[in-house]
């Protein structure tokens, strides 16, 4: 059997060789930042028996907005210690899009080792919702302080208009996920809820109920890439990225058909998703009834598990939920529970921006 | 449609945001040593190098800072401005210095204020100590120190500081 599996993206085989994340809460009140991200970097290096001095590159995802304090990104990087120095960079994005980066810069030969992590206390923010709204754009929508479930809100009405999903669907969704979530002690919302239970719930933002909702989290992943045969000398069964791709929509909520994904469709063909079966699919839907309209996109079967770690109906941490897709994925692959998976992140309002990733082991 | 209208060029969108802060446990023992009239440090288990206000790990090794250290009160004020500048707020009469303070047994500096010296005289290396305000006044904040004031003792030796400009 080859070493590597056969590319679809780039031309150098890139895999996760480890992952490690902070079990997810509601408020971590105890730590900052840096005291919350040191453990997992401990649990990382440990995993894979590597130390900071093996990195060729660093790259983070976070934002300033979530903290109200600016350049958080650099104050973490003391839970790494860079001296000697390193090359880091940073995105104002979800950490799957540090990722792309760090998978990007390790095309060239050289840069074998990266370490990719995203942080975020959701907790901090007063009103988190207002935070969130300013991810829109500054003319014509934030000033209006639209929330994200209210935004959302309308997307599961037009869902539910165009016929192509009902209530009932959403509930399941949650339900599903939370029922997953039981098996995963990182986990904050883990719990096996009836139908009934959870229709008789009120609304939120009508069509949505508190269960279609995510828990506001404080939280962190981490993750190590290594390039060619030396993935090897980290890992019995690296998790290889075969493909991977990111695609955006419009920022112009009123230009798109929210009841679909289009960037995410794209993504999934850049990424060869279909170019074999998947085990396993981990996709970043904060609200239950995107997990449906990305499914969709992705092209997924019945034959495919989605989101058996709970997704992000069971821990949203901001700036690291989608990373921790792939680190998730990556896990199973490691693991030899699964051969083949896709994973998927978002970013902006209502799925703007979708990344999508397949990973294979070679085992 | 009726009269042509001005094209719009420029809209004014206030935004204000309320956060709370988590101070993590490491700052808190810092933070909690204002409120005793002391400064409390933490020692890198790898370099040995004793950081305040500590928060948690040291930047260069990447390593826990567990080992608290109590800090004396006096230390080196390794460079400084004078400020000359009134700005909306201020509440020191210019020209006043502001200085880097090295506490004796520490390894990283802060700014601190520089008070009862004239801004003629002041220069690197000029040992100084914290005055505190009264007991009562105490708060987990640095503004628990009034200022730094020269302790006339002999300036220190540059080699003692020059890593810490």
């Amino acid at each position: 059997m080859s070493k590597f599996p056969e590319l679809t993206s780039g031309s150098r085989p890139i895999a996760v060789v480890s992952f490690a994340q902070a079990k997810a809460v509601r408020a971590d009140i105890a730590h900052n930042e840096v005291e919350m991200l040191l453990p997992v970097f401990g649990e990382l290096f440990a995993k894979a028996g590597i130390t900071k001095d093996d990195l060729n590159f660093i790259c983070s995802g976070s934002t300033d907005y979530l903290i109200g304090g600016p350049f958080s990104f650099v104050m973490a990087l003391d839970a790494i210690g860079v001296w000697p120095p390193k090359p880091e960079s940073h995105v104002e994005m979800d950490a799957a899009w540090a990722l792309y980066e760090a998978w990007v810069t390790m095309q060239e030969p050289g840069k074998d080792v990266s370490l990719v992590y995203g942080f975020g206390k959701s907790s901090l923010a007063s009103d988190l919702g207002k935070v969130l709204a300013l991810q829109m754009d500054p003319y014509t929508m934030a000033p209006l302080w639209p929330d994200p479930t209210s935004v959302a809100a309308l997307q599961a009405r037009a869902l539910l208009d165009a016929g192509l999903a009902t209530e009932e669907d959403f509930a399941e969704v949650a339900a599903r996920n939370r029922r997953n979530a039981l098996k995963n002690p990182y986990a904050q919302v883990a719990r096996d809820d009836d139908l009934a239970t959870l229709m008789a719930e009120a609304y939120v933002a009508s069509p949505l109920r508190r269960h279609c909702l995510p828990p506001i989290t404080d939280g962190c992943s981490a993750l190590i890439l290594v390039a060619g045969e030396r993935a090897y000398d980290f890992s019995d069964n690296p998790a290889w990225i075969t493909g991977i791709d990111h695609r955006m929509e419009t920022h112009a909520l009123g230009a798109r058909d929210l009841t679909q994904s289009p960037s995410t469709e794209r993504a999934a063909v850049e990424a060869g998703v279909a170019k074999g079966g998947l085990d396993l699919a981990e996709i970043y839907a904060p609200y239950a009834h995107q997990e449906l309209i990305l499914a969709k996109a992705l092209g997924l079967g019945a034959d495919t598990q989605i989101n058996p770690s709970g997704g992000a109906l069971a821990a949203n941490a901001i700036m690291s939920a989608g990373l921790t897709r792939i680190g998730e994925a990556a896990t199973r692959i490691m693991s030899g529970e699964a051969k083949r998976a896709v994973a998927h992140a978002s970013a902006g309002p209502v799925l703007q921006q979708n990344l999508v990733a397949v990973l294979e082991g070679a085992r | 449609m009726s009269e042509a209208r001005e094209p719009v060029t420029m809209l004014s969108t206030p935004i204000h945001l309320d956060y709370h802060f988590v101070a993590g446990d490491s700052q808190s023992k810092t933070l909690q040593g204002y409120l005793e009239g002391k400064f409390i440090g933490q020692r890198c288990e790898v370099c040995g190098k004793v950081y305040v206000p500590s928060r948690g790990s040291c930047p260069t090794d990447g390593a826990p800072a567990r080992e608290v250290v109590e800090l004396p009160n006096t230390g080196t004020m390794t460079t400084y401005c004078v400020v000359n500048v009134p700005f909306a707020g201020q509440n020191v009469e210019i020209p006043y210095i502001c200085g880097q303070i090295l506490l004796d047994g520490s390894n990283i500096s802060f700014m601190g204020l520089i008070q009862e010296i004239p801004a003629s005289e002041v220069r690197m290396g000029m040992r100084v100590e914290a005055v505190w305000v009264p007991e009562e006044e105490l708060t987990p904040s640095l503004a628990s120190v009034r200022y730094f004031r020269p302790t006339g003792e002999p300036d220190a030796d540059y080699d003692s500081y020059k890593e810490y400009l």
